[in-house]
């Protein structure tokens, strides 16, 4: 047993806070950005740019492609200390497009793709999930139909970002509709911007931001860009990649948040008596404190797990779903603290931290349901974790 | 960093499932629920037999000389095996408080006989208030020549009834800590024991203190000074009993797959089930949580480090996990759960008295409110 860090990884920890806080160019503390937003995405993609000249963004990958091959617990250092400044460094093109090409890319995907997404030129959108494909993601019924030398894509992708300022998606499509439902499937990666036959939407969501709805009409995709080997691609997307996947930024957020409770309980009265003083705040507001470093202990073990080749299997999930259910706690009894001004909307006049709790309170229901649902990980932590009989 | 078991642990900790799954089966666990004593000294010493009662203990004074945390994962198995008898209160309260506060003869006295199997300790702390801070210690120590006079009532003290030696807490000043520590023969003139009946069928009792005269070499560190150690020993007696809750949690999730596998009703294993699924995901999630926050706490608290903060976490973590999953180990067994001649209502009952030793939740996130700066 040894909870601490290597101390080169502490010192990496401390020039990470030094830099940040030296180049963010917004007041960090006021604002949660979502980079899935379209105006968040703008700050999110200048502030990356400066993650890449470090070379910060692709520590994990390889040092042939231009990573730092950096460990599980350096990256670890670096996504807590990220996610506590709410930044979301981690983007689906450096932990999941970039290491997919290293696997089963051309190397004309690689030359074309890898510098550009370790510099944060390319914002990618995810295109999995489908109106009628949820949880069931292997039903998708998006439709690529070979043509020459391209696939033409016909269907739909939801609750993408396709509509904040991304360039490209990745996605899963049908190219083989007679074969069982995993096996016709194929992973490519399709241009957005200027594409014809492509109609983005955007659905507004319950909190303040929006997700894409993209509609493909018909849309060519060069067969270049089909990634490993057609009717492969839903082995393609479920790889197991070896970057430091304990979603940790979660702990780290919260942390943050209850900082922010902690002194807003100080500083505000219910009844006459500051909050602080209130016993049973006292008594829910630890507990949360527990809870998130419960989280904490379960996401380093993940990434443990990985620095020492073991597959975090069912750990990842449990940390999945607890770390996510933790956080819809934490911020549900944020706003409960905060009395009648908890319901005010971030514009609002009166909104305390900015309305901040209130708006993340109602984004974290998005994370129980998206990228496996809470139900789909308890199943999975029982049935491949725990070896339980399939229904 | 390194959240695994080392070699030396991970070999302590199947030795422990070897010898614990021969010698103390749940037959012998439900034998001593009915035991006057509530152990053999048969086990007892088989158990000094393998250094486990010395397993801490420096060399010096006959011992192994471990650290805490190869003793938690030990605890961790007694947890699951559900050891009766008074191996936590020998090792862990009274051992340990004599190892903190003791001279040098006082250890040469005690602490190799503790490690030989020859005598068991136990830790008169808590009276009739039930509280756990220094203002609950009311029996009173007042020097009279080169002894002192002991007058009060301690009760819910473990293992009383078999131990030759206390450590008990006395009131020697006015000031809220002003609480000594002595080493008392159990049989000493003037105590009086009752035996109470308690949930976990483990042995507690009353233990009244009229006019017992202890000489002042009795005293163990110095006087007034006695919360300090009782501080630690709180610490030590929170992780060791997550510790056993985090074993104990273990063997509850691995009892209800095995049965949730096995059960058919219509038709099916109960196990197929996502409710059923979903329940024993929950208890894995608990267990997972329960193992790593005790570690934490079980690393630093070897390290010497700060730790207030890390054992309030786990105690009021550990004690809600533990429940929890004996919860839903009953609801996933059914009927069955609760009778007398399953093993599940062994734990459960073990739970509930481990929730509330050393400080239950609201107790534990009382400190963390502090600690986060409320």
């Amino acid at each position: 047993m040894d909870f601490k860090f290597e101390s080169i990884d502490e010192d990496f920890r401390s020039e990470i806070k030094d830099f940040v806080e030296k180049e963010l160019p917004w007041n960090w503390k006021e604002q949660d950005l979502d980079p899935e937003d379209e105006k968040d995405s703008v700050l999110v993609r200048k502030f990356k740019r400066k993650l890449g000249d470090q070379g910060w963004l692709t520590m994990a990958w390889p040092k042939e492609y231009g990573g730092q091959a950096a460990s599980h617990m350096r990256q670890v250092v670096f996504n807590e200390e990220m996610a506590y400044r709410g930044i979301s460094a981690g983007d689906a093109g450096i932990r999941m497009v970039g290491p997919i090409l290293m696997l089963y890319g051309t190397d004309e995907q690689k030359e074309q793709f890898l510098p550009k997404i370790a510099s944060a030129e390319i914002n990618w959108s995810q295109g999995y999930s489908e109106p009628d494909s949820g949880s069931d993601l292997a039903s998708l019924q998006t439709r690529a139909v070979e043509d020459g030398d391209d696939f033409v894509v016909s269907g739909s992708k939801i609750w993408n970002s396709a509509h904040a300022d991304s360039d490209w998606m990745f996605m899963l499509v049908r190219t083989e509709p007679d074969a069982p439902k995993h096996r016709g499937i194929s992973f490519v990666l399709t241009e957005l911007e200027g594409q014809e036959g492509v109609t983005i939407e955007k659905i507004p969501m319950m909190w303040d931001a929006y997700r894409g709805l993209v509609t493909f009409d018909n849309v060519r995709v060069p067969k270049k860009n089909l990634v490993g080997e057609q009717n492969r691609g839903w082995y393609v997307g479920a790889a197991l990649l070896d970057f430091e996947r304990s979603g940790v930024d979660r702990p780290a957020r919260a942390k943050r948040v209850l900082e922010d409770l902690v002194e807003f309980c100080k500083e505000n009265k219910k009844n006459g008596r500051l909050l602080a003083d209130d016993p049973v705040i006292r008594n829910e507001l630890a507990e949360l404190a527990v809870q998130v470093e419960t989280t904490r202990l379960m996401c380093y073990n993940v990434a443990w797990m990985q620095s020492q080749d073991l597959i975090p299997n069912k750990e990842a999930s449990i940390t999945k779903v607890y770390g996510t259910e933790t956080v819809n706690r934490l911020y549900g009894l944020g706003v409960k603290i905060m009395g009648l001004y908890g319901q005010l909307d971030p514009d609002s006049k009166w909104a305390p931290l900015r309305g901040r709790i209130e708006n993340a309170w109602l984004r974290s229901f998005g994370g129980m349901v998206a990228a496996g649902t809470s139900e789909i990980q308890r199943n999975v932590i029982a049935q491949r974790g725990l070896e339980l009989p399939r229904g | 960093m390194d959240l695994g078991l080392n070699e030396a642990q991970q070999m302590l900790k199947t030795t422990a499932q070897d010898f614990l799954s021969a010698e103390c089966p749940d037959t012998y666990v439900r034998e001593m629920e009915e035991d006057e004593r509530g152990y053999t000294p048969e086990l007892w010493t088989k158990i000094a037999e393998q250094g486990w009662l010395g397993l801490i203990i420096p060399e010096q004074y006959g011992g192994v000389e471990l650290e805490f945390q190869d003793l938690v994962v030990l605890l961790e198995e007694m947890g699951r095996y559900m050891l009766p008898g008074p191996f936590f209160s020998t090792v862990v309260l009274g051992g340990m408080s004599i190892m903190d506060a003791g001279s040098d003869e006082q250890k040469q006295e005690y602490l190799p006989r503790i490690a030989e199997g020859q005598i068991i300790m136990t830790l008169a702390l808590t009276e009739p208030s039930a509280r756990w801070d220094a203002a609950g210690v009311e029996l009173t120590a007042k020097p009279n020549g080169d002894s002192y006079s002991l007058n009060g009532t301690k009760l819910f003290v473990q293992n009383a009834h078999v131990s030759d030696y206390m450590v008990v807490a006395a009131r020697t000043g006015s000031s809220v800590e002003d609480i000594s520590l002595f080493v008392v023969p159990t049989q000493s003139d003037g105590i009086n024991q009752t035996l109470l009946k308690t949930i976990a069928s483990d042995r507690q009792s009353e233990v009244v203190f009229n006019d017992v005269e202890v000489p002042s070499s009795a005293l163990l560190g110095e006087e007034n000074k006695g919360w300090e150690t009782i501080r630690k020993v709180m610490q030590w007696g929170a992780i060791g009993k997550c510790a056993e809750m985090s074993g104990g949690g273990q063997q509850v999730l691995d009892m209800t797959v095995d049965y949730a596998k096995q059960r058919t009703q219509f038709g099916r294993p109960i196990g197929s089930f996502q409710a059923i699924q979903h329940h024993c995901a929950n208890m894995a999630t608990d267990v997972e949580g329960s193992k790593f926050i005790t570690y934490q706490a079980a690393w630093r608290l070897s390290e010497g480090l700060p730790a207030d903060r890390e054992v309030a976490m786990a105690k009021a973590w550990v004690s809600d996990a533990y429940r929890r999953v004996c919860a839903l180990g009953h609801q996933s067994h059914g009927a069955i759960g609760f009778t007398k001649e399953h093993n599940m209502q062994l734990y459960s009952r073990r739970a509930k008295a481990s929730e509330i030793m050393f400080g239950d939740t609201d107790f534990h996130l009382e400190n963390v409110a502090n600690i986060i700066g409320l």
